[in-house]
């Protein structure tokens, strides 16, 4: 069995209330941290966890937050991220409905840390009965006196508060979900500046994921260096895998980093292998913006090297055949899928949440999703797929935010390992639109 | 979209309503209120039947202090809102990856069949508005819709069946965004 | 003071200058082109990713070269820094990407469209533009909309460049346009039926840099190169009353604020000295306007004395 660091209690009838959590070691870190330690030394605990953002950049947490910027006399603020919107992605929002408290003792921990004495949670509006469960976690924690003022005698004052977005994926691009914190448009800012100098309000902020947050509380409970223990190499700790599309045991696992791909898909701890007895084609392992991977770099890297879930072995061989660990938004497709046609998905997917305020992602998101469409629907040309190839290099890295990236990286590599089956669309449209349409309708009624 | 079509009739939020979005108002520092026009606009499309008028935009923008055009801005950006008149329940179907995968396409011929209506139509009886949306972060259990602040996972044919006469009996709890 | 050297010339700017403003002191070719920047509106740039170049030198301290292609509006110097603009061809071939992505729901009524001749996007095309499209889909149209008396709004032709929305927020007392809804389906619009109506409200039209907004007392009246813009001032009360009449023989057609080489205006002017005073006796007549002999305005006139034109 693998360690379970957040989602040990999370099957406890109850365990979403506060006297079940508590029973269950709740709050224990911050009593610890805030008796024993200061807040320097939560820090110094962080970096030595080697604990890298979930949210998808996999950026090493202690040293975002000693990138704050600390200006006399100007607040300092600490925002999660619980804006989880990436296609495959469901894992915070199990960790939320399951165990709100650990997030909300996380983010006390957090703020501590970095001297923040306000903090917002910033989550997608379509969780909306989610925020009800983290305002119902708060106002306990509040009464039992882990949040407000003098917080067991420390001198910390700290409040938390739930800010609830509306649809729009972009939000979770952390200048962009500050901006829709403020009140306005979901658009992305130009970095520089970043959050950390200037961030909510012009104040420094940190964006930490939901799951980053979390994750301070067992390093603060067992310290950083057994965390670190943990997992292999720069990789270190567990990561909640959120495991969707054809396998069959659907659901959020959290996996010791460094578990193998083959046992994470094929085991009965896990996934439990493809469904209907049916071969893998393709796995996209960390949300729609990473590349997808043919089946025979799924298990294995081409150096023919186990492929093991970690933010290293995932990205072995580059964006050639290579892919990202991402948010852990795990995608399998078995034989019967159309790679054209999910690839058409995600661009739609892209075109849809571009915020539409630079040029390359604005315009270029809504051309590519028009050229695989029409592939898709057995209009395509054979210079569609250069003509795709160009349009998302155009994109990628031009762009105001990553976004532009996200939707390019899905096109290129589909393209790149998956090519044949476009041309295929191409040179034989009917049998591929009889293919593609035997997904969704019965053959009978396709006559 | 160019011009806002719908007015709409009057719209005040209710006393309590009003209460909230003051309480609202106040977890954000001084000056700092136009934070709760998100949340503060939830509120009125609930209040509102479903959907925000001008007359429930300008309302929110009175009530937030601060002009029309910066609730008009964001009250557009955000999927959530809807600004033209809607059913009494509104299916949100995911249609991304995953549920794309799991059949969200089936089954949503299903419901447009059944219902005799396409994406973003409501059916006349004014009981139901069909949409589509995008990844609703429900990947594990799809295929799935919100309806109301609730999401119905797993979904089948059968399932659908029954929750549209549940909702025909009133059946079905579409929750609050109001204080709980 | 930092150093900067901007495809091989070097300049010497104040700490805090951008590499476009570094640029256009050194001038020339090497300038890049900006869209949707515009010095005195504050916080305008970034969006447009016309004005992207490679930093090759990241500064005297740390010279490693910036991973990405950097928005040179946005973007400080440092001393020591190395700017790539013409010099890279990852740069330009970006930026035809950029035209190209402009372009593809562009209208391109240039022959029936007011700005043709004195238009960013038409120059940009011009210089960096495929000679033929690789789009092959329906272009996305708006209904074009008087916002007012004075003003056009032809949706189709915006960039969303956001300059408009900038100056209504900075100039005006209150701002009651934006940006409306999202992605490419975004517009600049007032939402609900609203003339944009306040004294400085008509500079919105010479901030615009393609022909989304017009001046409806000049719509169709005449090509801008047939005319001859003049410098010309009147005493007002509430601008500077500096600005530009452009003129076909003695009638004055139109008046804009008067323009830099970058197509900038820095006095801005007033409504009534925009739309309202078109007599020749409103006016101080100053002189012909220096205008880039390149640019089509310039191909006319001032050879010939202003009588005869006509």
């Amino acid at each position: 069995m693998s360690r379970k660091l957040l989602l040990e209690h999370a099957h406890i009838d109850g365990i979403n209330g506060y006297e079940t959590y508590r029973k269950h070691g709740g709050y224990r870190a911050v009593e610890k941290a805030l008796k024993s330690m200061a807040p320097a030394d939560v820090l110094e605990e962080v970096k030595k966890s080697g604990l890298r953002g979930r949210g998808g950049a996999g950026f090493p947490t202690g040293m975002k937050w000693s990138f704050l910027a600390k200006p006399e006399g100007v607040p300092r603020y600490l925002l999660c991220n619980a804006d989880e919107s990436e296609p495959g992605t469901f894992k915070d929002r199990y960790l939320m409905e399951k165990i709100p408290h650990l997030l909300v003792e996380g983010m006390i921990l957090s703020a501590y840390a970095l001297g923040a004495n306000t903090s917002y949670i910033y989550i997608r509006g379509e969780y909306s009965w989610i925020v009800f469960i983290l305002e119902k976690a708060i106002s306990e924690a509040y009464a039992k006196g882990w949040l407000g003022k003098n917080i067991l005698g420390s001198g910390f004052d700290c409040d938390l508060y739930v800010n609830p977005g509306a649809g729009a994926y972009i939000c979770g691009e952390e200048t962009a979900l500050i901006e829709s914190l403020e009140g306005k448009r979901g658009n992305p800012r130009i970095k520089p500046p970043f959050p950390a100098v200037k961030g909510l309000w012009q104040c420094p902020t940190v964006v930490n994921n939901v799951e980053t947050l979390a994750a301070v509380v067992p390093i603060v409970n067992e310290g950083g260096e057994a965390y670190a223990r943990i997992g292999v190499g720069r990789s270190t700790g567990t990561k909640l895998i959120s495991a969707g599309g054809n396998i069959n045991k659907p659901g959020v696992y959290e996996v010791e980093l460094g578990l193998s791909m083959e046992e994470f898909i094929f085991s009965d701890e896990w996934c439990g292998g493809i469904k209907n007895g049916k071969r893998l084609k393709a796995c996209v392992p960390g949300g729609s913006s990473v590349p997808i991977l043919p089946h025979y770099l799924v298990t294995k890297t081409a150096a023919g090297e186990d492929r093991l879930l970690s933010y290293e072995s995932l990205a072995d061989g580059g964006f050639e055949s290579g892919s990202m660990l991402g948010s852990g938004g795990f995608i399998v497709y078995d034989e019967d899928q159309c790679v054209v046609r999910n690839t058409w998905n995600f661009t739609r997917f892209y075109h849809h949440e571009s915020c539409g305020q630079c040029s390359p992602c604005r315009e270029g998101t809504g051309w590519m999703e028009k050229v695989l469409e029409r592939l898709e629907n057995g209009k395509g040309k054979l210079s569609d797929m250069d003509l795709l190839v160009e349009v998302a290099k155009k994109i990628e890295g031009n762009t105001i935010c990553p976004l532009g990236d996200a939707a390019a990286w899905p096109v290129a590599s589909a393209i790149r390992h998956f090519r044949e089956e476009f041309e295929w669309h191409v040179r034989e449209p009917e049998a591929c639109m009889q293919r593609n349409y035997g997904l969704v309708k019965e053959k009978a009624e396709l006559a | 979209m160019q011009v806002a079509s719908h007015n709409g009739k009057p719209f005040n939020f209710s006393p309590e309503a009003l209460t909230e979005v003051q309480g609202l108002m106040v977890k954000y520092p001084e000056g700092r209120h136009k934070s709760a026009l998100i949340r503060a606009l939830h509120i009125a499309q609930e209040e509102n039947g479903g959907w925000l008028s001008i007359a429930a935009l300008d309302h929110v923008a009175e009530t937030l202090r601060i002009t029309p055009i910066e609730v008009y801005e964001v009250a557009t950006f955000y999927t959530m809102f809807n600004l033209e008149p809607v059913g009494k329940y509104v299916l949100e179907f995911c249609h991304t990856g995953p549920c794309a995968i799991e059949g969200a396409e089936r089954l949503l011929d299903y419901v447009r069949q059944k219902l005799g209506i396409e994406t973003g139509q409501t059916t006349p009886d004014g009981m139901f508005t069909l949409k589509e949306v995008e990844c609703l972060g429900a990947c594990g259990y799809a295929p799935m819709m919100q309806v109301g602040i609730y999401y119905h996972e797993h979904l089948t044919e059968e399932k659908i069946d029954r929750f549209l006469e549940d909702c025909r009996a009133g059946n079905i709890d579409k929750g609050s965004w109001k204080m709980h | 003071m930092p150093k900067v050297k901007i495809d091989g010339f070097e300049v010497e700017v104040p700490e805090g200058t951008t590499i476009l403003n570094a640029a256009r002191q050194i001038g020339g070719d090497i300038v890049p082109p900006a869209m949707c920047y515009y010095s005195s509106l504050k916080g305008s740039g970034g969006k447009c990713r016309t004005c992207l170049v490679k930093v090759t030198k990241g500064s005297a301290n740390d010279a490693r070269p910036l991973p990405k292609l950097v928005a040179s509006c946005q973007t400080q110097v440092l001393d020591g820094m190395e700017v790539a603009n013409i010099s890279s061809d990852e740069v330009l071939n970006a930026r035809r990407g950029v035209v190209e992505f402009l372009l593809i729901n562009h209208p391109l009524d240039c022959p029936i469209c007011d700005q043709a001749g004195e238009c960013h996007l038409q120059d940009l095309s011009f210089e960096h533009g495929l000679a033929d499209t690789r789009y092959e889909f329906e272009r996305r149209t708006f209904e074009k909309i008087d916002i007012g008396p004075y003003i056009k709004l032809h949706m189709t032709r915006c960039i969303l460049c956001y300059r408009c929305v900038y100056t209504a927020q900075q100039l005006t007392p209150e701002r009651v346009h934006g940006v409306i809804g999202r992605g490419d389906h975004a517009e600049i619009s007032t939402f609900i039926e609203k003339a944009i109506d306040n004294d400085f409200s008509g500079n919105v039209i010479d901030v615009c840099p393609v022909g989304a907004l017009t001046d409806r007392t000049f719509r169709f009246k005449s090509r801008v190169w047939f005319l001859k813009p003049m410098d010309a001032h009147r005493n007002c009360e509430k601008c500077s009353g500096k600005a530009v009449a452009w003129m076909y023989g003695n009638e004055i057609f139109r008046v804009t604020g008067r323009k830099d080489q970058y197509g900038e205006v820095h006095d801005f002017i007033c409504n009534t000295c925009r739309f309202e005073k078109k007599a020749l006796e409103d006016w101080t007549i100053e002189g012909p306007r220096d205008i880039d002999r390149h640019s089509v305005i310039s191909q006319n006139h001032y050879e010939n004395k202003t009588v005869t034109v006509k």
